[in-house]
């Protein structure tokens, strides 16, 4: 099953530790070689994207930063036999800024991608 | 400790870490242990112990390492189990021998997590052992690389969980009893050794593939595991050409999951398939393997069918369809790997390139060899040449000859249909 995980976050005001981006990027390894992750990027500042909105009839496009307060940090699409184990991937990943970046809080959303299996006769 | 609202079925998280970390763990343990059969009961025992502990005392923070560590202690309890008993052999004065193997074990404790990647090819290429039968592979591999549960992998093989289960202790005692050491194939016996590991993989893939409409949800499942297993295998030997041509070939079929069968579960010829339902991410991976198997050199048999499936991959329409380089890689494939099947898709692809005569003389070709007599798509595609040659009555009898062949229903349906004209 293929989930889709955005990562909304808010940033402390230190760079990111050197430390934290040797995790991440191991524990992306292990991740590629396990052959659940598909597909990951990060995402720029939303100061380079724009707001397409539609409501009461118009369209609105609106370039950024948008007004929230966190922002959208990156993606990753994940293949796994189950959502525990999606779960269990994006918890790793969560808890490598936990613990290698004091003041960082962010969410992470695991949302599941369409597939055959959820057209699937009862 | 991690807190959940609505805490998740712990048990669910159990399994899922289970199914993340035992091949690790298993491979970490057979170099312990130096047996297969016995390190994957010892890594089972610490899912026990999970299963036990965590609903209890909550999910702990860093659960892999969590269940490596109890898995190890377990492996360390049993070699001092061992130890004293050879000690107590020893003093009666008995054994000598055996006292030698056990060499000291923090060592190899230490060791372990640097041999990881060696350890999970020694654990593919014991599950994929000559001695074993393809059954007995193919239940190994899921088990033990795949992490899939008996009751799983039963499921979807259409079968009992106690015939599963036996074949897995069969296949144990059988690696014992032929005194299988855990270790890589000599050099010269690795492109036979691996070609034996990718024949099971793509077994795999090609059960879940074959699910027939209505099948448990588990069976075309099968096809996400085995390209699982086929991108961990290309991380552990990135050098081999083979192993990113077969994970190329499975993502690009994969690729087309959802458009092989209609509403009704009826099978949709690739020709006929709404190329608007093939997954892009899939195809783009599977062009990336391929990519890496054209850069290390010449591609064997599983490059050359990933080459084919990107040509299909790479148009957007059917016209756009470059039947010459089809064509050309079925006459490659027919070198590597000559099958009569190849030849009549040689003679499809042809047909589309140079035209029906051009085909129709290979197919005939093959007839005159009496190759593929009892073969209902040789008819079938026989009769599609005539038909494009305005060949109608001739062509009929090839639909009608097609239909009488087939042992699949739905396939009877479509070719008598073309037989009716």
């Amino acid at each position: 099953m293929r989930y889709v995980m955005l990562l909304e976050a808010t940033q402390p005001a230190t760079p990111p530790p050197a430390e934290l981006m040797a995790a991440i990027i191991k524990l992306g390894e292990e991740a590629t070689a396990a052959g659940v992750l598909l597909d990951n990027a990060g995402l720029a500042p939303s100061q380079a994207g724009a707001k397409i909105t539609v409501t009461g009839g118009g369209l609105s496009v609106t370039d950024g930063p948008f007004a929230e307060t966190k922002e959208m940090i990156s993606y990753a699409v994940y293949e796994t036999r189950t959502k525990e184990e999606a779960v269990e991937w994006a918890s790793r990943f969560m808890k490598l800024h936990r613990d290698l970046w004091a003041g960082w809080e962010a969410e992470c959303r695991l949302l599941k991608v369409m597939g055959p299996e959820d057209f699937q006769q009862p | 400790m991690t807190t959940t609202d609505s805490a998740p079925d712990v048990r669910r998280v159990v399994e899922a870490v289970y199914r993340i970390e035992s091949a690790r763990i298993i491979a970490a343990l057979a170099r312990m242990v130096r047996d297969v059969g016995l390190a994957e009961e010892l890594a089972q025992d610490a899912l026990v112990v999970a299963l036990e502990q965590w609903p209890a005392r909550g999910v702990p923070d860093d659960p892999g390492p969590w269940l490596m560590a109890t898995a190890k202690h377990r492996a360390i309890d049993h070699l001092r189990r061992q130890e004293n008993y050879r000690r107590k052999l020893a003093v009666v004065g008995r054994d000598v021998e055996l006292a030698e193997q056990t060499s000291a074990e923090p060592d190899i404790v230490d060791a372990l997590d640097d041999h990881i990647g060696d350890d999970l090819l020694r654990l593919i290429f014991t599950a994929c052992h000559p001695s074993l039968t393809t059954e007995s592979q193919v239940a190994l591999t899921l088990r033990m690389l795949g992490g899939l549960r008996t009751d799983e992998i039963a499921r979807a093989f259409l079968t009992t969980e106690a015939t599963v289960s036996q074949r897995i202790l069969r296949a144990k005692k059988t690696l014992a009893k032929e005194g299988v050491r855990f270790e890589l194939p000599p050099p010269s016996e690795v492109p036979a050794r691996l070609a034996a590991v990718l024949g099971t993989i793509y077994l795999i893939f090609n059960e879940g593939y074959s699910a027939a409409a209505g099948d448990d949800w588990s069976r075309p499942q099968l096809c996400a595991d085995a390209i699982r297993l086929g991108r961990v295998l290309a991380g552990l030997l990135p050098g081999e050409a083979e192993v990113h041509g077969l994970t190329a070939l499975m993502e690009l079929q994969a690729s087309r999951m959802a458009a092989r069968t209609d509403a009704d579960g009826r099978p949709v010829l690739l020709l006929d398939q709404d190329r608007r339902r093939w997954d892009r991410l899939l195809i783009r991976r599977g062009l990336t393997a391929l990519a890496h198997a054209e850069e290390l050199g010449t591609l064997g048999p599983y490059g050359l069918q990933a080459a084919i499936a990107a040509c299909h991959a790479r148009a957007l329409t059917p016209a756009e369809t470059d039947w010459a380089r089809i064509a050309a890689l079925y006459q490659l494939l027919s070198h590597v790997a000559p099958s009569a099947v190849v030849d009549l898709n040689r003679a499809v692809a042809v047909g589309m390139a140079d035209g029906p005569a051009a085909g129709l003389e290979i197919v005939d070709g093959l007839i005159a060899r009496g190759e593929l007599a009892a073969y209902p798509h040789l008819p079938a595609a026989r009769g599609e040449l005539l038909e494009r040659l305005g060949r109608g009555a001739e062509a009929r009898a090839e639909f009608a000859r097609a239909a009488a062949l087939t042992r699949n229903e739905t396939e009877r349906e479509l070719f008598a249909r073309r037989a009716a004209g």
